[in-house]
């Protein structure tokens, strides 16, 4: 399949240079096979698709792009020359990934996450370009973004980048092993998993600890710090590497956003770049907070919370919180449950989840959602009852929390 | 006007376990495979979400995941001189639909037939005589050993995980496991159910009768399993929603929960829903399929050409395509001759209710195959010389539900509403359980399937008909078998029994299995079967034929595990040898 394509893209790029005598921009010769292939898989590390998917192919664009301020419409990257980016040079696309500018001199929105892709090394940069170039180019014209004003001037970034964004590579730390330092790259770079995991402040740009953990489209990201309780204190580096690759480990399975990012991305990282990661991801201290006391079992809340606990949700999380590994998470010890905002774990009892599926995983199981059956105030029990049992321990939900998720998720 | 789809390598017919068994095991072969289902998608995570599958209304009485009546139905009659009508509302047995089929709603008996079920006709003979069979009777022999088939069992066994206790490993008798079945290479994936308090005194009563009680083996996982398949599985929780639903907790073996996470992964694969293959579609010498005419949902033909075809679909469906088809000779009950339609078997059960005083059965914590079972009456277990019939069947005592709606037991004579039947209700319901066997049933020749004269679908095509009835050696059978249960009742210290016996006259209203078999039978003779030792047709080499429907006659047992087993055992034939030299394989 890769091979069809790759041959077909390259038929049709050794056309293009022959009738219009054009300095390639990249070309797909033989000699190039290994940048090419490299640069696939950094575009796998960099879950390009994530985004720029769409009605045209996986690299086509056209899907929304949620942000807090309104849908962008991440652009068609395949070499088509009108509405992709096969006009463009090597220059052009480190110019973009580096400095987040088109190469007509517009400001791209951090939506791009220049910010991280600033780290990424010419080289490796330079190698994605390679694929991206080698794809059949597909005619798609972009999708206006769907700001407000002032942020659907591009020049408003300007101001945005002097506030928050500095470019500049990735600078190893030589006081570090080389695993380290080849995670870090990868978290902070193409990975860019603070777009994520790292809370935004309201003009989008990180705030608080980085990778401290952040809200996205109603998600929880939690924390990737060493936080035991909200973050990956309690994970082994292998258990890390485990749920990358497989989307689940004895702790949790990946859902929401980061399903398809385990479906899209991180289950193809080759055992060496998992474990760098790991590593990397082990070495965050967390951010010293102290956990708060537990609502006590007493509480009215807590009972009611029980109850509809052995209702609604023993049946696969177990009666002491435990799951059933490999297929339902487990709650005591969990991150989600324990974030101090809660809203992601209100909107998993609200609408549900479906975990990703992955070779090696590949059940796939769903948490259904219990919006429909459960009142505000029920799903403000039974999750203050999750945050605070099995020595977990996290502030008491109330139903205007779970009100204000209902009603994000009915714009939905 | 029909419209010509792209060739493919396989059609499959019917995505329920054999074809999603067939479908995985080809396309890992590297073959293209589309499968047509005429119901829709249906998936654990969206269909059987464990806030709404737990209802009884909807599953239970409006029959949600069967086929319903009005798509499509067969006409029943009991005897040839009788006019068959046509079954508006399901009732003896509940036919599935859509993705899974009944491997979505089945109970989860999953079992091998014992090695003499397989040479059925040579070891009655060689033990009682010819002159011993039921007259008219056409008992034959499988065209593979139970040896030759263990491997297979083994297989599907590990895909669905199984939960059980081993009787025989490799010859060794084992102690807890039934010592009657056939040897097996390997213990059972996962250990039994936890055993309720009624199976506990069945176990102990039919101890105290010399007889040899055994967990009943059961596709509700006892523990979390990841199958050969690599798919993950979850312990059952006992809920009691297991026949004729969806298993919300992904612990009841079914296409969803073992076979399909990882099918819709192959880039081979493809499914069309919705829609129903109304025809196979064969060259002008009738040698081969060419492929299929289906129509979708939009009432769109389609013609899918494709080098082999695979009925999958259930035992009516199958039976009736190849009649509609022309694959294979009708079977004709006045001369005897024709293959396709002979050979129609149901399965024959009777046993006892039985009452107590003074214990509380939580009949509520059931699943569809939390039982405790012997084989000393099955098949030609025990000795027939003075019992003057052939054939036999499981005895179990199981608990699958205590659901509000169907589960309200009360003896007789209780008034049948009003706060007399409520109290009773009440005063049964936790100390009330069964006896029960699962009868053989034998094939005889004025029971058969063929073509409706006057009834059509929708499409315009004659309705599948059945004629059955049960005859006196299957009544004998089974009242030997409710004697047996009585006994074993009783050593429970049942306080009241009450006899649930089997006569003539089969009726088509009370439910009593669904497990219908025969009519496109396997044998070693053209002549007398439909299908050779490989499930492939004799007539039209490239089509195979999977399911109950192979079977030459229904032994004491659920026929789940055999039709596994059978999938695997024709997907080997055809990928290590029909692929190479494709045409007839015996």
């Amino acid at each position: 399949m890769s091979a069809r394509i790759i041959g077909r893209a390259g038929m049709r790029l050794a056309a293009l240079l022959g009738v219009l005598l054009l300095a390639a921009p990249a070309s797909a010769a033989p000699d190039d096979f290994e940048r090419i292939e490299r640069g696939r898989y950094l575009a796998t590390v960099g879950d390009c698709v994530a985004c720029h998917r769409g009605p045209n192919g996986p690299y086509g664009g056209g899907t929304a792009l949620e942000t807090p301020f309104g849908n962008i419409y991440p652009p068609n990257i395949t070499p088509d020359r009108v509405t992709g980016i096969g006009a463009w040079s090597a220059d052009d696309f480190w110019n973009a990934m580096h400095n987040g500018v088109r190469p007509d001199g517009a400001h791209l929105y951090p939506g791009f996450p220049y910010p991280n892709f600033t780290k990424v090394t010419r080289a490796d940069s330079d190698a994605i370009f390679a694929f991206l170039q080698t794809l059949p180019p597909v005619n798609a014209p972009r999708r206006p973004t769907e700001l407000p004003f002032p942020l659907n001037i591009r020049f408003a970034m300007f101001g945005w980048n002097m506030l928050f964004f500095s470019p500049g590579e990735f600078v190893p730390d030589p006081g570090k092993p080389a695993e380290w330092n080849r995670g870090a790259y990868l978290v902070e770079g193409l990975g860019h998993c603070g777009a994520c995991h790292t809370a935004k402040n309201f003009l989008g740009a990180d705030s608080g600890t980085s990778l401290g953990g952040g809200m996205v489209q109603g998600w929880t990201a939690p924390a990737l710090t060493s936080d035991s309780r909200t973050g990956l204190g309690a994970w082994s580096v292998e258990e890390v590497m485990e749920f990358l690759r497989t989307g689940r480990n004895v702790r949790s399975a990946a859902s929401g956003i980061m399903a398809e990012a385990v479906e899209h991305s991180t289950h193809a990282f080759t055992e060496s770049d998992l474990r760098a990661i790991a590593v990397y991801l082990k070495s965050l201290p967390g951010d010293g907070a102290d956990a708060p006391a537990p609502v006590a079992a007493s509480d009215p809340t807590m009972r009611q919370g029980a109850a509809i606990y052995a209702d609604g949700c023993q049946a696969c999380h177990r009666g002491d919180g435990q799951g059933v590994e490999g297929i339902f998470s487990r709650l005591a010890g969990n991150q989600i449950a324990q974030q101090a905002e809660p809203a992601g774990l209100i909107r998993m009892v609200l609408a549900g989840s479906r975990a990703a599926a992955t070779d090696a995983a590949p059940t796939a199981p769903a948490m259904p959602p219990f919006g429909w059956r459960l009142s505000d105030e029920e799903v403000a029990a039974v999750t203050t009852f999750v945050r605070n049992s099995w020595g977990n321990a996290g502030p008491a939900v109330t139903a205007a929390d779970v009100a204000a998720q209902r009603g994000r998720l009915a714009g939905r | 006007m029909t419209r010509r789809l792209p060739r493919k390598d396989v059609v499959v017919v019917g995505l329920g376990w054999t074809g999603s068994i067939l479908s995985y095991e080809l396309c890992r072969a590297g073959l293209d495979v589309v499968a047509i289902e005429r119901g829709p998608w249906r998936d654990t995570a969206s269909d059987f979400n464990i806030g709404t599958a737990p209802d009884e209304l909807r599953y239970a009485i409006r029959h949600e995941l069967f086929l319903q009546p009005a798509q499509d139905t067969v006409t029943a009659r009991n005897t040839p001189d009788q006019r068959a009508l046509p079954i508006r509302t399901w009732g003896s047995f509940l036919p599935g639909n859509g993705v899974g089929g009944a491997g979505v709603h089945w109970n989860g008996h999953t079992w091998r037939f014992l090695p003499t079920d397989h040479n059925l006709r040579t070891h009655l003979i060689s033990r009682y005589g010819e002159s011993f069979l039921p007259e008219n009777s056409l008992i034959q022999d499988w065209p593979m050993t139970y040896d030759e088939l263990e491997p297979y069992h083994d297989q599907f066994e590990k895909v669905a995980g199984i939960s059980g206790k081993a009787g025989n490993i490799k010859g060794t008798i084992q102690e807890g496991g039934n010592p009657f079945e056939g040897w097996r290479e390997n213990e059972y994936p996962t250990p039994p159910l936890t055993m309720g308090y009624a199976q506990q005194l069945f176990i102990d009563g039919a101890r105290k009768l010399g007889l040899h009680p055994f967990p009943k083996p059961s596709a509700n996982l006892s523990v979390p399993y990841t199958n050969s398949y690599g798919v993950r599985m979850a312990p059952c929780t006992y809920c009691g929603f297991c026949e004729r639903f969806g298993c919300a907790n992904y612990s009841k073996a079914s296409p969803q929960t073992c076979v399909l996470p990882v099918l819709v992964r192959q880039p081979g694969f493809e499914a069309r829903t919705r829609c129903e293959v109304v025809k196979v579609e064969l060259s002008a010498d009738r040698k081969r399929a060419t492929g299929v005419t289906y129509v979708d949902a939009d009432g769109q033909m389609w013609e899918q050409p494709a080098d082999i075809v695979l009925l999958c679909g259930y035992q009516f469906w199958n039976v009736r395509l190849m009649l509609i088809s022309g694959i294979g000779t009708p079977y004709d009950p006045r001369t005897g001759e024709g293959v396709v339609g002979r050979n129609y078997c149901y399965q024959t059960s009777s046993g006892v209710t039985a009452f107590f005083d003074n214990v509380n059965f939580n009949n509520f914590a059931g699943a569809g195959s939390l039982g405790a079972n012997l084989d000393d009456y099955n098949g030609d277990v025990f000795d027939h010389g003075p019992h003057g019939f052939v054939g036999g069947g499981g005895i179990s005592n199981a608990v699958t539900n205590a659901r509000p709606i169907l589960f309200h037991p009360t003896p007789p004579g209780t008034p049948s509403w009003g706060s007399a039947w409520k109290r009773e209700v009440k005063n049964w319901t936790n100390r009330v359980t069964s006896v029960g066997s699962q009868g053989s049933s034998y094939p005889y020749r004025d029971c058969f399937l063929d073509l409706d004269p006057t009834y059509k679908d929708r499409l315009g095509r004659p309705l599948l008909r059945m004629t059955f009835d049960y005859k006196p050696n299957e009544i004998r059978m089974a009242k030997f078998m409710a004697d047996r249960c009585e006994e074993i009742a009783r050593a429970m210290g049942a306080s009241r029994i009450v006899r649930n016996d089997r006569g003539p006259g089969w009726s088509v209203v009370p439910y009593q299995t669904t497990h219908n078999t025969g009519g496109a039978v396997m044998g070693t003779d053209p002549g007398t079967s439909a299908l050779n030792r490989y499930l492939q047709s004799w007539d039209v080499h490239n089509v195979f034929v999977f399911g109950a429907s192979a079977f030459p006659q229904n032994a004491g047992y659920n026929p789940t595990g055999m039709v596994g087993a059978l999938a695997y055992w024709g997907a080997a034939a055809i990928r290590d040898r029909y692929l190479a030299n494709p045409g007839p394989l015996v």
